[in-house]
C-alpha cells in the first residue's frame, strides 16, 4: 500500500512538472521556419535581438508543408504563432482562411515600402530568394545551360538532387522540353501539359535523389552523391562562404520567390506575433540578415543599408537575372494541391 | 445413529450461518472473480483506450465525410429532387451560389474544393475561383452566369458527384485505396492509370515483408541451431552478438545502413576492391558503380538485419527445449544426419519457426522509417503513405482508409496462417 502511495505521488509530481513546462511554454512565441542556414540567419538577425529585448521565443522547423498548418488551424490547436511561408502557401492559406489577415496599421509599417506587399492580404514579405542549381567545380565541367545540367544524362552521367516537390521542377521540365517561358503556365494549366512535364521528368527519374529539407541539396553535393543539386540560393551561398565548398551556382533560369511571415488563424499570441513581425521588418535588421545569407530583404528601406559586397550574390543582381524565370504563385496557390498529389503518385509508381 | 445429519431434511446443504451452501460458494467465487478482474482491469482499460478506440475511430473516419453536406447545405437540399438526367434546374444553381457566397465569407470554399477534387481531378481551383466570382452575382438567373464562370458547372457529372458526396457516409476513400472509384452513375470503375498506385503499394508492402521474413528465417535458423547446441560458454558469447544489435535503437541501425550503403560508401568500395564491380560490369549486370543506396536491395538488407533477432529468438528458445536424445535415437535407428534432422529435429522446431516468422512478418507490414531512409520512392511501404496523408496532405479519410486496408490484409493473412499452421501450435519458448 505504501509502495502504491509512493508511486501515485511520483506520478502526480511528474504530471505537475509536465503541466508547469506547458504553462511556461504558454508565454513563449513559437516561430517556425525552414531550418538550416536560413533559420540560422534569422536567429542572428531577428530571434536573438528579440530575445534580448525581453521576449521569449521557441523555434520550430518545417519543410513548407501547408497541411501541417491547416491541420493545426482546423483542429483549433494552433501551436505555431508565426510561420515563414513561401508565396504559394501564403496565397493558398489566405484563400482558405488558414492565416490571419494582416492589419498593416497595427504593424505600424508602410505596406508600399515592401516589394510584393500587395500580393496577398495574409502575410508580410520578408525576403526574396531563388531556387537554383549548383555543381562542384572540382568535379564537374561548367554546363552550357541549366537544362543541360539537369536533363542531359549522357553528357553528365550521375545523379541529380531535386526538391521532392512539383514546384519549379515541372516548369523547368517543360522549358527543357521546348516550351517558351512565357507559355509555361498556359501549358501546365492543361492535363496534356502536366503529362508532358511528367514525361520529361520520366527521362531522369532514375537519376534523381529527392531532397526535402533545404540543407540536403548542398549536403548531397558536398558528399559527391550527385553531380548537380538544386536548392535555394542562400543555402549554396552559405556552403561556399561558410564551409568553403568549391560550388558554383547556375543562375540560368533561376526561379525567384518571396518568403513571408504569416500568422496561423486562431493563435492565442497574436499580439506578440504582430510585435515580432514589426521587429523583424526593421530595415537595419533586414539588412543585417544579409551578413549570414544571400537573400534580398523585402523592405525597400533596407536596400541602402546592405553591405555592397553581397550584392553580386543576391538573386536580384543584374548578372544573375539574364534568363530569370518568375514562377506564378497564384497558379501554385490554386493548383498546388492537385499537382502535389499527382507528383506523389508519380514518385511512387 | 449419528446425531448430526449429513443432509438436512429439506435436502439443502447449508453453511454455518444458515445460507444454502451453493449460494455461499457462488458468492465467494464471485468475490474472487471480481478481485481477479480488478487486476486485469488496468490493462483492459489501457487496451480499450489505446487500441480498440483508435481502431474504431479509424474505421469511422475512413467512411465518414461530412465536408460537402456541412458546407453546401442548400445545394444538397436542392439536389435531392434532381433526377440526374439533365442539368439541374435554376433553384439548384441559386442554392449553389448562396452556398458558395457563404463559404467564401467563411473561407470554407477551399475545403469544398479540396473534397470535390478527390473525385474530380482539377476542380479545386475551379471551386475557389468560382467562389471568388459569385460574390458579384447579386441576382438571377444564376444558371447561365455560373456556367459562364467555368464550364465545369455545365457538366452533369459534376452535379452527380456533388449529389453523391453529399451524404455523410462515403465508400470513396476505401474504394480509392483499392484504385477504384464510383463513376458519375454510381457504378464502380478503375482509377485512371496516373492515379492508381495503391494496389501496387499494398502488393509491394506484402512482398517486401514476405521477402524479409524468408531472409531472416534462412539466416536465423542455422544460427539459432548453433546457439542451441553449442556449449554454454560459446553460446553465451554468440548470444551477445545477436542481442547487442537487438538492444540498439532501430533508428541508429537504419542510419548505420545509410552510411554503409551510400554511393562511394564502405559497401561500394568493398565491391570495387574485391573486383565484384568489375565482374558485374563485364557481365553487363550493371553499368558503372553499383547503386545500393535508395534501392529495394538496401531496404530489404536493412530490414532483414533489424528483424533477424525477432525471428531467431523464438526458434532458439524452442530448440533449447528439444532433448538431444531424439537425434541420438534417430541416428541409432539408422537415420543419416540429414534425414534425422529433417524428420525428427526440424518438425519439433516448427512451432518456434511459426512464431518467429509471424512476428517478423507482422512487424514488417508496419515498417515506415527504414524504407523512408534507405529506400527510394518506389520502395516506400503503406505506412509511409499513411504518414504522408496525415502530415503533408491533411487527408485523414485517406490515411484511415489505408489503415483499414492494411488491417484487413493483416487479418486475412493471420486467418490463412492460422488455418495452415495453427496459432495454438505456435510457441515462443
Amino acid at each position: 500500500m505504501k509502495k502504491f502511495a509512493t508511486l501515485f505521488g511520483a506520478a502526480l509530481l511528474a504530471g505537475t512538472a509536465l503541466y508547469a513546462v506547458k504553462a511556461q511554454a504558454a508565454d513563449e512565441l513559437t516561430i517556425t521556419s525552414w531550418g538550416g542556414a536560413y533559420q540560422e540567419s534569422q536567429r542572428n538577425a531577428f530571434f536573438k535581438p528579440f530575445i534580448d529585448a525581453g521576449n521569449k521565443i521557441t523555434e520550430a522547423e518545417y519543410n513548407g508543408e501547408i497541411a501541417k498548418i491547416r491541420a493545426m488551424v482546423e483542429a483549433k490547436a494552433v501551436t505555431w504563432d508565426v510561420v515563414d511561408v513561401d508565396t504559394q502557401t501564403a496565397l493558398a492559406g489566405c484563400a482558405e482562411g488558414t492565416f490571419e489577415t494582416i492589419d498593416w496599421a497595427k504593424l505600424g509599417l508602410d505596406r508600399a515600402k515592401f516589394i510584393g506587399g500587395d500580393v496577398t492580404d495574409c502575410a508580410v514579405p520578408n525576403i526574396l530568394y531563388s531556387t537554383v542549381a549548383a555543381y562542384d567545380t572540382t568535379k564537374t565541367e561548367a554546363p552550357a545551360s541549366l537544362f543541360e545540367a539537369l536533363f542531359d544524362t549522357t553528357k553528365y552521367p550521375g545523379k541529380r538532387a531535386l526538391q521532392k516537390s512539383p514546384f519549379v521542377n515541372l516548369e523547368w521540365a517543360l522549358m527543357a522540353d521546348g516550351v517558351a517561358p512565357a507559355d509555361v503556365y498556359k501549358v501546365l494549366g492543361t492535363d496534356e501539359g502536366v503529362d508532358r512535364a511528367f514525361k520529361k521528368l520520366d527521362t531522369i527519374k532514375k537519376d534523381v535523389v529527392w531532397w526535402e529539407s533545404g540543407a540536403q541539396g548542398p549536403q548531397l553535393l558536398a558528399d559527391g552523391q550527385v553531380v548537380f543539386a538544386t536548392s535555394w540560393n542562400g543555402r549554396f551561398y552559405n556552403a561556399i562562404k561558410t564551409d568553403n565548398k568549391p560550388f558554383k551556382i547556375i543562375w540560368d533560369f533561376q526561379a525567384p520567390d518571396w518568403d513571408w511571415w504569416a500568422i496561423p488563424k486562431g493563435t492565442p499570441k497574436i499580439e506578440e506575433a504582430y510585435r515580432f513581425i514589426t521587429f523583424a521588418s526593421d530595415p537595419q535588421r533586414m539588412a543585417d540578415q544579409t551578413k549570414w545569407i544571400s537573400y534580398g530583404p523585402a523592405n525597400k528601406d533596407a536596400a541602402p543599408k546592405i553591405d555592397p559586397a553581397i550584392l553580386p550574390d543576391l538573386p536580384s543582381a543584374p548578372d544573375n537575372l539574364k534568363t530569370v524565370f518568375y514562377p506564378d504563385p497564384q497558379f501554385w496557390g490554386d493548383k498546388g494541391d492537385e499537382l502535389r498529389e499527382r507528383f506523389n503518385a508519380w514518385l511512387a509508381q | 445413529m449419528a446425531t448430526a445429519q449429513a443432509v438436512p431434511a429439506d435436502g439443502v446443504m447449508r453453511a454455518a450461518d444458515g445460507t444454502p451452501l451453493k449460494t455461499a460458494l457462488a458468492r465467494a467465487e464471485r468475490r474472487e472473480r471480481l478481485k481477479a478482474l480488478g487486476l486485469v482491469l488496468p490493462l483492459f482499460a489501457f487496451i480499450v483506450l489505446s487500441f480498440v478506440v483508435p481502431i474504431l475511430v479509424m474505421l469511422y473516419n475512413s467512411v465518414y465525410d461530412p465536408d460537402v453536406a456541412e458546407n453546401m447545405p442548400q445545394t444538397v437540399q436542392a439536389l435531392q429532387a434532381w433526377d440526374g438526367r439533365e442539368l439541374p434546374p435554376e433553384e439548384v444553381f441559386a442554392a449553389f451560389v448562396a452556398d458558395l457566397q457563404e463559404a467564401q465569407k467563411n473561407k470554407q470554399a477551399a475545403l469544398i474544393g479540396k473534397r470535390l477534387n478527390y473525385e474530380i481531378s482539377g476542380i479545386r481551383s475551379k471551386v475557389t475561383t468560382t467562389a471568388r466570382k459569385v460574390g458579384a452575382l447579386a441576382e438571377g438567373p444564376y444558371r447561365e452566369a455560373v456556367i459562364a464562370i467555368d464550364k465545369v458547372w455545365g457538366d452533369i457529372d459534376t452535379w452527380a458527384t456533388i449529389k453523391r458526396s453529399s451524404s455523410d457516409w462515403t465508400p470513396f476513400y476505401i474504394l480509392s485505396m483499392l484504385d477504384l472509384r464510383q463513376g458519375p452513375d454510381g457504378s464502380i470503375e478503375h482509377m485512371p492509370a496516373d492515379r492508381s498506385i495503391y494496389k501496387d503499394i499494398l502488393v509491394r508492402t506484402l512482398g517486401i515483408s514476405l521477402l524479409v521474413t524468408a531472409m531472416t528465417l534462412v539466416l536465423g535458423y542455422p544460427v539459432a541451431y548453433m546457439l542451441a547446441t553449442s556449449p554454454q560458454k560459446t553460446a553465451s558469447i554468440l548470444m551477445i552478438f545477436v542481442l547487442l544489435p537487438f538492444w540498439t535503437s532501430l533508428l541508429v541501425r537504419t542510419t548505420a545502413w545509410m552510411i554503409l550503403m551510400q554511393d562511394g560508401g564502405v559497401f561500394t568500395q568493398m565491391l570495387n576492391f574485391s573486383g565484384i564491380t568489375f565482374l558485374m560490369n563485364m557481365l553487363g549486370v550493371i553499368d558503372g558503380e553499383p547503386q545500393l543506396f535508395k534501392t529495394r536491395f538496401a531496404t530489404v538488407v536493412a530490414m532483414t538485419h533489424i528483424q533477424l533477432p525477432f525471428t531467431l529468438l523464438p526458434i532458439y528458445s524452442v530448440m533449447k527445449t528439444i532433448s538431444p536424445n531424439y537425434m541420438r535415437a534417430a541416428k541409432s535407428l539408422g537415420g543419416t544426419p540429414f534425414y534425422s534432422f529433417l524428420r525428427v529435429y526440424m518438425p519439433q522446431t516448427l512451432p518456434g519457426v511459426a512464431a518467429g516468422c509471424l512476428l517478423t512478418f507482422i512487424l514488417c507490414l508496419g515498417y515506415y522509417i527504414t524504407p523512408a531512409l534507405v529506400g527510394g520512392p518506389t520502395d516506400q511501404m503503406i505506412s509511409g503513405f499513411i504518414e504522408r496523408a496525415i502530415n503533408s496532405e491533411n487527408n485523414w479519410g485517406k490515411a484511415s482508409a489505408l489503415g483499414v486496408i492494411l488491417l484487413t490484409a493483416t487479418l486475412i493473412l493471420y486467418y490463412v496462417y492460422n488455418k495452415l499452421v495453427g496459432i495454438d501450435r505456435m510457441k515462443l519458448g
